[in-house]
């Protein structure tokens, strides 16, 4: 009842994108959630409609899926496409009431609500595809330049990897307490608003417990192995970049000058 | 008055890549009053299907009748289903959350909507039969010990006064005398309120000195199903699919191959020495 969230949520199958160093993969998204930002044209948008497509069949990871993490934004998706829509100032096509929808604004709406439905598809290719320990890894190893700066880059990395994998962990913890009080006759669902705060607190006192308890267990449990932090910390799989790592940069600059070429000349 | 289960199959996350079958065509009948044992190995699929019972958990296929109405009928009280089969879940301590042990087991009660002071009744004649005394119902439940916390979340079920009592692992993470005056209390349970007891677990010797039936599962299936000693004939079986039979029927079954003449049925302790005296005097 409460799956429905993938962010976090690795989707395993065997394919090149799965095997890709996740920095590869990070740059890659950011580089296409940038390329979406870049341009206003038609054309621009049919490329990266396909560029998302091509991967996705690449991935393996069914499209239906990808989908289920666009559920979580279907309200701001809403409210932007109707505030663009509505209130753009341009030349008028329809008038409804005291509410015009222009040139532009159709445009800008229709513009928007791609670039969102990419972005949230384009981040799921990369946390579908990647376990969290890896994309972690990656990152901690992409950022290791801030070092210098005195940033936690290892903390940070670690932290974000504890969090992610606590997801699942925490959601299947609900979904057990939620049916333990639902078999001592908890009710969710009926009442109104205020009975149903009421109705969860059964529900967020143990799990609030047992995140306590797991943060607690971890901890111990990673002090008994001797972790003291990232200082002198190495890899049991160091990332190395391979070939399918430079020929993916590649597809990526390529990517990028077809993207740059395509919306200037159409 | 019983449980019929008819053609149950269960399939998780139905369509993706985490599909699994986790039930698979189950038939069986849970008459009133008795006392059984779910045998399986982790991934069985016995933890899914007493979640099935109480209607937490919707079969993907097939029917259960609780006292010959279908509990999947549109006119079903899921509700009052969950009130007559009290479901405990593996280490149910976990869902405690009230200021005080008795408020705790008052909330089962509570939200079948009884009178105060029937609820507060019922929260006591509970927490006796789980054998906590009044010194702990002011008591906030994560100041008691493990044994006692899980004691305290039987009895929030009990208060409910089910018909049928479901305990998944009971004795999960408990040291061997808390684990048996936990059992001790459920066995007592089941003679004095003549309530059916469903009991789940992986432990061979843990059901077998209480229950008068066992239902052994693997991969979704229910592969053995009658008294202790007829169960435990299959030992080889039992051991192909991760399981055991009690150390006792080893110990019989090795004296026999050793030409003694000895009856190897049987499943505990008391009787093993029964049957050894037995095949001494003969």
């Amino acid at each position: 009842m409460i799956r429905d969230i993938t962010i976090g949520q690795y989707y395993p199958a065997d394919s090149v994108i799965h095997r890709l160093d996740p920095r590869v993969k990070l740059v890659a998204t950011i580089v296409y959630i940038i390329s979406l930002f870049m341009f206003k044209s038609w054309s621009g948008y049919v490329l990266a409609t396909l560029a998302l497509l091509a991967v996705i069949r690449i991935s393996k990871v069914p499209l239906r899926f990808m989908m289920k993490g666009l559920k979580s934004i279907l309200v701001l998706l809403m409210i932007t496409v109707i505030f663009n829509l509505f209130l753009t100032p341009g030349e008028p096509l329809i008038q409804i009431w005291k509410l015009t929808i222009t040139k532009e604004g159709l445009s800008t709406a229709i513009f928007m609500f791609f670039r969102l439905i990419y972005l949230i598809m384009g981040s799921s290719v990369l946390t579908l595809t990647t376990t969290p320990n890896n994309l972690t890894d990656g990152l901690e190893k992409g950022l290791s330049p801030l070092k210098k700066l005195h940033v936690p880059v290892h903390e940070i990395a670690m932290m974000m990897s504890i969090a992610l994998r606590f997801i699942p962990i925490l959601l299947e913890e609900t979904d057990k307490i939620m049916k333990a009080q639902m078999a001592r006759g908890a009710d969710f669902e009926s009442g109104g608003l205020i009975q149903k705060t009421k109705s969860l607190i059964p529900l967020l006192v143990p799990l609030f417990i047992s995140a306590f308890r797991r943060a607690n267990d971890l901890a111990m449990a990673m002090e008994a192995r001797g972790y003291r932090g990232g200082e002198g910390r190495t890899m049991m799989k160091p990332l190395i970049y391979k070939r399918r790592d430079k020929i993916a940069y590649g597809v990526m600059v390529a990517y990028l000058l077809v993207m740059f070429g395509v919306t200037r000349l159409i | 008055m019983a449980i019929k289960i008819e053609n149950l199959s269960y399939v998780y996350s139905v369509g993706d890549a985490f599909e699994k079958k986790a039930l698979d065509q189950i038939n069986l009948l849970i008459p009133d009053g008795q006392f059984i044992g779910v045998i399986g190995h982790t991934g069985s699929g016995k933890s899914t299907l007493i979640q099935h019972l109480n209607g937490l958990l919707r079969a993907t296929s097939g029917k259960i009748f609780y006292n010959d109405q279908c509990i999947y009928d549109e006119n079903f009280e899921m509700r009052k289903l969950r009130e007559k089969v009290g479901l405990v879940f593996q280490y149910p301590e976990h869902q405690l959350f009230e200021a005080t042990v008795m408020e705790d087991v008052c909330f089962g009660p509570k939200n079948q909507g009884l009178s105060e002071t029937e609820i507060k009744e019922r929260a006591a004649e509970a927490l006796r039969q789980v054998g906590l005394s009044e010194e702990y119902y002011g008591k906030s439940p994560f100041e008691l010990s493990g044994g006692q916390k899980r004691r305290v979340a039987i009895a929030g079920i009990l208060a409910m006064h089910p018909e049928v009592l479901v305990l998944d692992e009971p004795t999960a993470g408990l040291d061997p005398r808390g684990r048996d005056e936990i059992l001790d209390q459920i066995a007592k349970l089941h003679r004095e309120r003549k309530i059916t007891v469903i009991l789940v677990s992986h432990s061979m010797e843990d059901v077998a000195n209480y229950v008068e039936r066992i239902i052994v599962m693997n991969k979704g299936c229910v592969t053995f199903d009658g008294a202790p000693r007829e169960v435990f004939q299959h030992y080889r079986e039992l051991e192909q699919i991760g399981l055991a039979a009690p150390k006792v029927t080893y110990v019989t079954k090795g004296l026999q191959e050793r030409g003694w003449n000895i009856d190897t049925m049987v499943t505990t302790v008391e009787e093993a020495k029964n049957a050894i005296l037995d095949a001494l005097r003969s």
